[in-house]
């Protein structure tokens, strides 16, 4: 009997093949857009993560003056210097690698080529702080940096400009007036989340930054790793209670730096991320609803026009319960192919915009799994009203029906 | 349902219809289609109601044929009363022990002759392949063996008819019902149909109780119950026209 009601809906549907998909296309719509938005949302919460992480491990930020909104700059923010830096390495506990940095535009130039690019003052623990390998080459040796020789290491997209295809180890190159020879490539990192490209840089010891490029002892920016994810917090606090004590800030005074957690932001901007996704599924949801509200349209029209078969079905004996099923198998059948058609549109698309977006593609079979039970779930709800109506028809008018 | 529980008395009556009434409307507006209907039919009748339009013939049909309940009265059917059942008792009696012949034949369009015969089995519960015989089986009874593929609007009336008869007949019924089957049939085509009829009721016994309103039609039938103003104003037994 349910096989018979199966195949039954089944034929109903072929014989109006055009008006069955168009009385599905909302569901289609809704079960594809629903299926798109989560996913490529997952997609883009993923990348940004993966963005933050790859800006380095457990890294806290802490830079001169105030970064909290519009209003709230102070005067010329003081720089730090080396002391803070060695404050913050020997009395700040459970961190694992501290980096001065100061940098400056530049122009750099090997042969004919040139490059504008971020130069950048630091120390061999910079690449452990911001959790960047080498691509090829060393870092700066122990003597390198004390004695601020002019060396330095190539961001990947500097190296491509200055030598293309050849092979920049051991190469002297002008870095605005000084000579420097490359003695390591940076590994590729890609664009940041907000878009900069981060392999445009050139590092180099920062007392040869300091002497010969800035002409001044200023830090700009302290990186921070904490020796675990849980430490942020507890490195954070500490190292404010340290900086505002050495920078000599009253009690009741706001700080005059900034210490940024990367966590934090990545845990931001996840967050907003998450609520889009979820607000663009929740509209998704809703044109789900409004194919439905077509589904129980078409089958109100259907019951009509099939009122006299309906009759004889009653007179010669099917049951309401039997009248009413075939209508909502039919619904469901018809909604449940929306499904699926909403399905494979939606695993095409996602597949198109992951890849124009450069995101992951998050295969998640759950949510899926969800819209189609949604899809199956509206051809019930919707089914219902008319399929009760076909059931409660007079047999005796449905059969004088024309 | 038994024959012993038909049988016992006798002269039990298949049908037994005692002061039926049916009013529709209420007050000033009630119309009252039947004014008290005495009916007895026994099984293996062959029965012709004819009488003019709103003499109450179409509404004692849709009340035998337990589609619609009296206003007043009894109703017993192999002494079940009607009255008392359910919709869905009154549709499972239907199921089991009617079959319904109408003068605009009914059959679900787009549906081929074969699966139209099967429609009612199919609600029976009869398994696919039993069904497919028995269904095979009529067809072939009412003369259309090599149809069975064809859809409604393929056929003819006649043969749109006679699928119609076999859809009735094929769950071997106690009681066929037939409103004016030859209302839309020309008189060759009538006379087809009337023989058909009239050969089931003969070889298997199936009661017929049918409207119509040609004599010649009804003089296939072993009796003919007139109607006028919603009482019945003569019941006839004649000879069977050869």
């Amino acid at each position: 009997m349910w096989w018979d009601t199966l195949a039954l809906a089944i034929r109903e549907i072929r014989r109006r093949v055009l008006r069955s998909f168009l009385t599905v296309l909302g569901v289609v719509i809704g079960v594809a857009a629903v299926i798109i938005m989560v996913t490529v949302g997952r997609g883009a919460t993923a990348r940004i993560t993966a963005d933050i992480s790859s800006l380095g491990s457990n890294l806290l930020v802490v830079i001169a003056g105030q970064h909290r909104g519009p209003g709230g700059s102070s005067a010329a923010p003081r720089a730090f210097d080396l002391r803070d830096v060695a404050a913050i390495a020997d009395q700040v506990a459970s961190i694992r690698a501290v980096a001065p940095t100061a940098s400056r535009q530049a122009t750099v130039v090997y042969g004919n080529q040139n490059r504008a690019t971020s130069v950048v003052g630091t120390t061999d623990l910079y690449l452990t702080t911001r959790a960047w390998g080498l691509g090829t080459g060393r870092n700066f040796a122990e003597a390198e940096l004390r004695a601020g020789k002019a060396v330095c290491l190539l961001g990947e997209t500097v190296r491509g400009t200055l030598f293309g295809r050849m092979d920049p180890l051991g190469q002297r190159i002008r870095v605005g007036k000084i000579s420097c020879q490359v003695i390591g490539v940076l590994a590729a990192k890609g664009q940041s989340s907000m878009g900069n490209d981060q392999d445009d840089t050139l590092l180099m010891p920062l007392r040869t930054f300091h002497r010969r490029i800035a002409g001044n002892q200023d830090v700009g920016a302290v990186m921070v790793s904490a020796a675990a994810q849980s430490d942020t917090e507890k490195a954070r606090a500490d190292i404010q209670t340290l900086l505002r004590e050495r920078r000599h800030i009253a009690a009741g005074n706001d700080d005059d730096f900034t210490v940024l957690d990367m966590k934090e932001i990545a845990a931001t901007l996840t967050g907003t991320t998450r609520v889009l996704t979820m607000l663009l599924g929740a509209v998704a949801a809703v044109s789900l609803l409004v194919g439905g509200i077509g589904i129980m349209n078409i089958m109100l029209v259907s019951v009509t026009e099939r009122t006299r078969e309906i009759g004889t079905r009653l007179a010669i004996g099917a049951l309401e319960s039997e009248v009413l099923r075939q209508f909502l198998v039919e619904a469901v059948v018809l909604s449940s192919l929306g499904g699926l058609v909403g399905v494979a549109v939606a695993l095409a698309a996602t597949a198109a915009i992951t890849r124009t977006m450069n995101i992951p593609f998050l295969f998640d079979p759950g949510i899926i799994a969800l819209a189609f039970a949604f899809s199956g779930a509206i051809g019930v709800i919707f089914g219902y009203v008319p399929a009760r109506r076909a059931a409660r028809l007079d047999p005796i008018e449905a059969l004088r029906h024309e | 349902m038994s024959d012993a529980r038909t049988g016992g008395a006798g002269a039990q009556a298949l049908i037994r219809m005692r002061a039926i009434t049916k009013v529709y409307g209420a007050g000033q507006a009630a119309m009252h289609a039947l004014r008290g209907i005495d009916l007895a039919i026994h099984s293996g009748e062959f029965v012709a109601v004819m009488g003019p339009s709103g003499s109450g013939k179409s509404t004692c049909m849709n009340i035998l044929g337990c589609l619609d309940t009296p206003s007043g009265g009894s109703y017993r059917f192999q002494e079940i009363e009607v009255p008392s059942l359910t919709r869905r008792q009154r549709a499972l009696l239907r199921r089991h022990r009617f079959g319904f012949v109408f003068q605009g034949y009914n059959l679900l369009p787009r549906t081929t002759a074969l699966e139209n015969v099967e429609l009612p089995l199919m609600y029976r519960g009869t398994p696919l392949r039993e069904r497919r015989e028995l269904a095979l089986g009529a067809l072939a009874d009412v003369g259309l063996s090599g149809w069975e593929q064809h859809r409604p609007g393929e056929l003819s009336g006649g043969q749109q008819q006679r699928v119609a008869i076999a859809r009735a007949i094929v769950t071997a019924p106690a009681v066929l019902l037939a409103d004016e089957p030859t209302g839309n049939l020309d008189s060759i085509r009538s006379h087809e149909v009337m023989e058909l009829l009239r050969g089931f009721n003969r070889r298997s016994g199936v009661t017929i109780v049918m409207v119509t309103h040609e004599a010649d039609m009804a003089a296939y039938a072993g009796r003919v119950v007139q109607f006028a103003d919603g009482l019945v104003a003569s019941d006839v037994r004649q000879a069977e026209n050869a």
